[in-house]
């Protein structure tokens, strides 16, 4: 492994992959992923994933109990409550917490040494996030828990509401149980995981290189030795990637191998290897490029190969920069084929082509959605359940998140939240059907509270959404009837008419944007519910999914999906929710990767 | 007009936006003896409701014999209305019985009473040529009293019910009470029913104005009764959009059984009801983006105010340009799926990305679709769940309003697939209104009686799309009316229908035909003036029989405007609705039946001849009488008023007769003739009993259809007679059918005695249409019929056989016949004026 001792040293490595820009004469200020402000401090996060992973065996509780401590901080220091705020109110507190964008900022950056993660200021997204407050310090004790064992968390949320309370909740919104019961589901298996030992990613039979055919081209002398670098005639070369190309945001997985032998190291090229350094030791890629280091999946074994799963995304209009910057990177000289799913593999095929000769394979995103969702579970969060719900939603007071066991998921109703939204109903691993879609999603969302607001990104909308009371906006029932509706046993506090209120002129001068933007929130939101209830009676299905990158850092979206299934099923529905949001049609299509090489 | 403008045609209605100087007699009518009211307040629009008795004139006959021992009862099944004869039959139900109370004199004094001494048979005109058949015209300008009227004519005052309902906006609240509380008198009315989202606002106005208690309804309870209410009794209720095809509304035959439909009502929010049974329905779901939604959120997004002027934005927008489509993902279609790529995969998707301007009118369309494609959504949604292919929407986002029926039936075809169709109603608007109106009146136990919407008094469906009618002002600012009348006794489908839900009565629908419809919209122009004449004509001692004829000759002109406009303004446009419309217009004006006394004289006249036209058939062979009662059957229905080639005809030759007519007849074959099939059956077992709907007075029934049930008669098939209840045109009525068949009884001893044994029935259909409608006939009518198992169905003239029912298949055998009178008609069938429609049918086994 080349640079990854360099502990404390992390500016370097985006440093370096500058420089290994610079020098293939790459334009790296263009690309997509510029590098932006190399020079921050908060850059200097060093590969502490790496070593983690050479750490192996206990990396990944190391890694979720950090990321429990991490959560803490974040949270308490940036008043992030208010994303979390649950329909009903302040009340929820405690439980809201664990809103994401929290934990997405603490864990950014990995801190030295133990791989644990740390909080940079610098983060460009939390530049554009631009709390005002950015509060204080990380409550006390919280960043340091490092090397315990995840559970220690669990102490914490006993604690009352506020900061502490908040604190309390593991970094991925549970309260930890008791005793955390193991994890059902096994983490060992699935995909890349049986072609391959997990023992020995550089088993020496392993080494012969094919007999080279006619090299005519460097590029094809390059592949063939790429087939070698994935360590395996059947694996397909690095860098394995999976890519869903959405309406709003692009999702990138990346898998990290971190089992790369010194041989292998010095056969790597210098794209590849560049290319890896630069993902990650940054968690930041330009303007609009950003990984989510809390949600990469620790040592994990694909397709033979141990290493990290890295979860990256960039809004869909910087696709020609990427493309560009593929093509600048002279990316086609790895990879003749890039696995793509989402509109945008349809979409930008011909430019992919064209601009950066890249071959894409194009994949059905439904199906990679699919997969990725189960493969993901069944992997599970770095030793922690992906699958959670909220217990007891309809009760602010004792509503929490709970991890669920997805190990017998059929059938499922999956409600894929994007800037639209589709539902599948699942009966197995590849019987499907959509059942219908909506087209008011994540987009009409955001797109709605910048018209309405001023604001810009999904971050401010939601933390604006946070702050704002809905019921200023909406028309509640009880201010059509004085109070229940009983004849149809209707609750005075429901919503009889979304932005009933805003008929009146009067009302319209008196709301705030963050009403607007909660109320926008509000309606999107109960509304998929409302379309995934009924369709889940149509279905007779009991067990609704919801995932996509709507519900990133959405806490209250999530809540209230969770009272509206249980309330208006009294009981009968349940809403599950799954860690990686918004990501699983990329980990499909990385899968898909893996498959072709398989059938090939 | 009524309509005060909302059909462009009504000038008196242009100051009606500012303030309520309104003509009163026009929009809140008959307050005088209203009772029983009730209100709807919804955010912008007050619908108004209130029972009130119309008087009217009516003619009446009596015959002059008024020994009333008329010993020929109908069956004597128990539940037979018996036509019990010579009691007044009413047209329309009596609040109160005034002219039993009356009695005899009282009706003489507030009548004019048209007595005619009796003559004899000898005074008639001298018939010309042969003798023995000819039989002479009488013409309208005959003032000689030479004629023996067979009976006496007085126009007594009837006094009918009916629901008046009256739409306005909110802002005209106060107005419209200070009105009605000036205008109300002598009501014994305490309370109000009040419904809707103002109902609460505006109670203290309402309680301090009217002096009148106000009783809250629920709302959507009253919303369901009233969309029962208006879908049993309102022909054409229910219709479909259709963007693109001239006009967009289909209007759909209403189905024999109502239920079990599906309502959702698009307020401020959304409301989703299942409704099963009259008193049955449930409330399955809702959301809360709705019409609200929509007016709130457009006001916020394009600083627009207004709920029409959000939708007259969005009909001008593209919402391309900030909704992202699947094209913007995809680049194009998505295959697998098969999603079009111009699908809205996120509604305002482009806005959160794009940091271009976005105009207003891109937003409003943008987010009415939004909101039309959800709510869509959910329909189908709960459609499926409950299993329900028919619902119907509802609620002021709808409300008549092009641009959202277009969006709400696109949606709901893209989601269901088609299996599900998205019904408006006509009078949505009012549904909330008529359930509170219902709720209070349940006492009169309104749902007994079957209703029939007033052509006259009513505005009819207006389009706010400016294309379709670009003189219309907006429609704020208007007075929109439905006045409905209660009919005597319940109306319901004949027995005989082969699938009542699939009937439709008329032949030619001209909302569709746009040919078809501008001939007749413009042959009934021109008949207008003939049609003024003979009102005026009929009601020679009256002073302001002029004055009201002009206001009938108006109003029946502006209808006719409307129509050419807004074709689906009444439902379905057809011959049998501008019929109707006219027969309406002239009760409205206190012309009951102009055509009473051409009637009385035409009656009498064709009963001297009777005995002549028996004799001489009666001399003919089997075969040629068959013939000849066919065909005198035809040449009876060429004396027809209703029809312009022959109303001319009979002006200008008032001696054109019997054997005339004959001989205008097409030869065999005639244009549609199964006459030898017809023959053939005859000689076969005679049928078990006819049903035949006569037509016209006079020659018609006397020399045509008399003779004819005379033969069946003979051969042992019962008879049940049908007539109008009410006067149309010279269409024979139901009372005047009593009087003539006791004539004949006197005369013949073939009917005498199937009267007395109850093998010859007069019954009334419940109509007063030149046409014919088997979905909606009187019930002891329809009872009868099955009771007497009737096998075939004879039809009779061109209003009933080939405007309507010229399609209607039956379980039975039938005969249509009519003679065409209309050249135009005639050539689209194929043949020539006076050609023969002879059609009998044998359903298939």
């Amino acid at each position: 492994m080349l640079k990854l001792g360099g502990g404390g040293g992390g500016g370097g490595g985006g440093q370096d992959w500058a420089c290994s820009v610079a020098g293939t004469g790459l334009g790296g200020e263009e690309a997509a992923f510029e590098v932006a402000r190399l020079g921050d401090p908060g850059k200097a996060g060093c590969r502490g994933p790496g070593r983690g992973c050479a750490g192996i065996p206990d990396s990944a509780p190391g890694v979720g109990m950090l990321q429990a401590g991490a959560g803490g901080p974040a949270r308490g220091g940036q008043g992030v409550e208010e994303v979390g705020a649950p329909a009903a109110g302040g009340e929820e507190r405690p439980a809201r917490h664990p809103s994401a964008p929290a934990l997405r900022l603490l864990n950014r950056k990995p801190q030295g040494g133990s791989g644990e993660i740390k909080t940079p200021e610098n983060d460009l997204q939390r530049g554009r996030l631009s709390r005002a407050p950015r509060a204080a310090p990380p409550a006390p004790g919280m960043g340091d828990h490092g090397g315990q064992p995840e559970r220690s968390a669990s102490h914490a949320p006993g604690t009352p509401a506020g900061a502490a309370a908040v604190n309390g909740v593991l970094h991925n919104g549970f309260h930890p149980p008791p005793i955390q019961p193991p994890r059902l589901c096994s983490r060992s298996l699935p995909g890349g995981g049986d072609a391959a030992p997990p023992r020995l990613p550089l088993q020496p039979e392993l080494q012969p290189q094919p007999p080279p055919p006619q090299h005519d081209s460097p590029a094809k002398k390059c592949r063939l030795r790429r087939r070698m670098d994935s360590g395996r005639k059947n694996r397909p070369p690095f860098p394995w990637f999976g890519m869903d190309i959405g309406g709003t945001l692009v999702k990138l997985v990346y898998f990290e191998p971190k089992d790369i032998t010194a041989e292998e190291e010095q056969e790597e090229v210098e794209n590849l290897k560049s290319i890896r350094k630069y993902l990650t030791s940054n968690t930041a890629y330009g303007k609009t490029g950003i990984r989510d280091v809390h949600l990469e999946l620790k040592n994990l074994t694909m397709c033979g190969r141990k290493g990290n799963l890295h979860f990256i995304r960039f809004p869909s209009c910087a696709m020609h920069r990427f493309i560009q910057m593929g093509s600048e990177k002279n990316f086609s000289s790895l990879h003749t084929t890039l696995c793509a799913t989402g509109g945008g593999a349809f979409k930008f095929e011909e430019d992919f082509r064209t601009i950066a000769d890249l071959q894409l394979h194009k994949l059905d995103e439904l199906d990679c959605l699919i997969q990725g969702l189960l493969y993901v579970d069944s992997v599970g969060f770095n030793g922690k359940p992906e699958c959670y719900y909220f217990e007891n939603p309809t009760n602010p007071e004792l509503c929490q998140k709970r991890p669920y066991c997805l190990d017998n998921p059929y059938p499922m109703l999956l409600v894929n939240m994007g800037s639209g939204v589709s539902i599948l109903a699942v009966y197995s691993k590849d019987n499907y059907k959509r059942v219908t879609g909506t087209s008011l999603g994540g987009g009409t969302f955001l797109g709605l509270c910048c018209l309405l607001t001023g604001c810009e990104t999904f971050e401010e909308a939601l933390e604006m959404a946070a702050k704002g009371d809905s019921t200023n906006v909406d028309k509640l029932v009880k201010d059509i009837y004085g109070g229940d509706y009983e004849r149809f046993g209707l609750q005075g506090s429901a919503v009889a008419s979304s932005f009933g209120n805003m008929m009146s002129k009067e009302k319209r001068d008196s709301i705030s944007k963050e009403d607007l933007a909660r109320a926008t929130l509000v309606t999107i939101t109960n509304n998929i519910g409302s379309i995934a209830r009924m369709c889940a009676l149509n279905e007779n299905i009991d067990r609704v999914v919801f995932v996509g990158n709507f519900l990133r850092i959405n806490m209250v979206s999530m809540k209230l999906l969770a009272y509206a299934m249980d309330f208006w099923s009294k009981g009968q529905l349940k809403a599950l929710f799954l860690e990686h949001e918004g990501y699983f049609g990329a980990v499909g299509a990385l899968l898909e990767l893996f498959k072709m090489t398989d059938d090939q | 007009m009524a309509e005060c403008g909302g059909s462009g045609s009504g000038s008196s209605g242009d100051s009606l936006d500012k303030s309520i100087t309104l003509p009163p007699d026009e929009i809140f009518r008959n307050l005088e003896n209203a009772k029983r009211f009730a209100i709807d307040i919804g955010g912008s629009l007050t619908k108004l409701a209130y029972y009130s008795t119309v008087q009217h004139k009516v003619a009446r006959v009596r015959s002059f014999d008024h020994s009333d021992k008329f010993p020929f009862r109908p069956s004597p099944g128990k539940s037979t209305p018996a036509s019990r004869l010579l009691v007044p039959p009413p047209r329309v139900s009596h609040l109160r019985r005034h002219q039993d109370s009356h009695g005899l004199q009282g009706r003489q004094k507030s009548s004019a009473l048209l007595r005619v001494p009796r003559g004899c048979v000898s005074a008639s005109s001298p018939p010309r040529g042969s003798a023995h058949t000819r039989v002479p015209h009488p013409h309208p300008q005959d003032t000689e009293q030479d004629h023996e009227p067979p009976y006496e004519i007085s126009v007594q005052e009837e006094v009918t019910a009916r629901l008046h309902f009256v739409k306005f906006e909110n802002t005209y609240i106060e107005a419209c009470l200070d009105f009605i509380k000036d205008h109300l008198v002598n009501t014994e009315t305490k309370v109000i029913q009040a419904t809707g989202g103002g109902a609460y606002k505006f109670k203290d106005l309402i309680e301090e104005k009217l002096q009148l208690k106000v009783d809250k309804e629920d709302v959507m309870t009253c919303l369901i009764k009233g969309c029962n209410f208006v879908l049993k009794n309102i022909p054409h209720e229910a219709f479909v959009y259709q963007k693109g095809s001239n006009p967009e509304f289909r209007f759909q035959t209403n189905h024999p059984s109502v239920f079990p439909y599906l309502l959702v009502s698009i307020g401020s929010g959304v409301s989703i009801v299942k409704v099963e049974t009259e008193d049955r329905f449930e409330w399955i779901g809702g959301s809360s983006i709705g019409g609200g939604t929509f007016w709130g959120l457009g006001a916020l997004l394009t600083k627009t105010k207004k709920f029409d002027e959000l939708l007259h934005l969005a009909s001008r927008g593209q919402h391309t340009n900030v909704d992202m489509l699947v094209q913007d993902i995809y680049g194009g279609a998505h295959q697998t799926l098969g999603l079009s790529g111009n699908l809205i995969a996120s509604s305002f998707g482009k806005s959160a990305t794009a940091d271009t301007e976005f105009s207003k009118e891109d937003m409003a369309k943008s987010l009415l679709h939004m909101i039309s494609n959800d709510i869509g959504q959910l329909a189908c949604l709960y459609a499926r769940l409950h299993c329900l292919d028919r619902v119907y929407f509802g609620g002021f986002f709808i409300r008549g309003h092009p641009v959202t029926m277009r969006t709400i039936t696109y949606s709901i075809n893209f989601f269901s697939k088609g299996e599900v169709q998205a019904l408006f109603l006509r009078h949505e608007g009012y549904l909330g209104a008529i359930g509170a109106f219902l709720k209070g009146a349940e006492q009169d136990n309104p749902n007994q009686y079957s209703w029939e919407e007033n052509y006259a008094g009513s505005s009819g469906l207006m389009s706010s799309s400016p294309e379709l009618c670009p003189t219309q002002r907006p429609r704020s600012g208007t007075f929109d009316l439905l006045e409905m009348d209660r009919l005597e006794r319940p109306l319901v489908n004949l027995p005989l229908l082969l699938d009542p839900s699939s009937y439709v009565p008329d032949t030619v629908d001209l909302t569709d035909d746009a040919l078809a419809r501008k001939y007749w919209l413009t042959c009934f122009e021109e008949a207008l003036d003939g049609v003024v004449k003979r009102a005026v004509a009929s009601q020679p001692g009256s002073v302001d029989a002029a004055e009201r004829a002009e206001k009938f000759r108006q109003k029946y002109w502006n209808k006719l405007q409307t129509l050419r406009h807004q074709p689906f303004a009444y439902g379905t446009l057809t011959v049998r609705s501008l019929l109707d419309t006219r027969e309406h217009c002239l009760n409205e004006f206190n012309f009951p039946d102009p055509y009473s006394k051409v009637k009385q004289k035409d009656n009498g006249v064709a009963l001297k001849c009777f005995q002549r036209v028996i004799h001489s058939l009666d001399a003919l062979g089997w075969e040629e009488r068959q013939l000849a009662l066919v065909k005198g059957l035809l040449a009876g229905n060429v004396f027809d008023w209703g029809a312009k080639a022959v109303s001319d005809v009979l002006e200008s030759d008032p001696q054109f007769g019997f054997e005339e007519a004959k001989r205008k007849l097409q030869e065999r074959p005639w244009l549609v003739d199964s006459y030898s099939k017809w023959l053939q059956r005859l000689k076969g077992p005679p049928h078990k009993c006819a049903l035949i709907f006569a037509d016209n007075s006079g020659v018609d029934v006397i020399l045509g259809v008399f003779p004819f049930v005379r033969e069946l008669l003979s051969r042992g098939t019962e008879v049940i007679l049908a007539c109008n209840s009410g006067p149309a045109l010279n269409d024979v009525t139901y009372s005047e059918s009593l009087i003539v068949a006791e004539r004949i009884a006197a005369m013949d001893p073939v009917i005498r005695s199937a009267l007395r044994e109850g093998r010859l029935l007069l019954m009334q259909t419940g109509s007063s249409s030149p046409c014919l409608d088997l979905s909606r006939l009187d019930k002891g009518l329809a009872v009868l019929v099955r009771e007497r198992g009737a096998d075939l169905v004879v039809i009779e003239g061109m209003g009933r056989a080939v405007h309507t029912n010229y399609h209607a298949a039956l379980r039975c055998e039938s005969l249509k016949l009519a003679v065409i009178k209309n050249s135009w008609l005639a050539e689209r069938l194929g043949g020539r004026l006076f050609s023969v429609i002879f059609k009998y049918e044998v359903p298939a086994e």
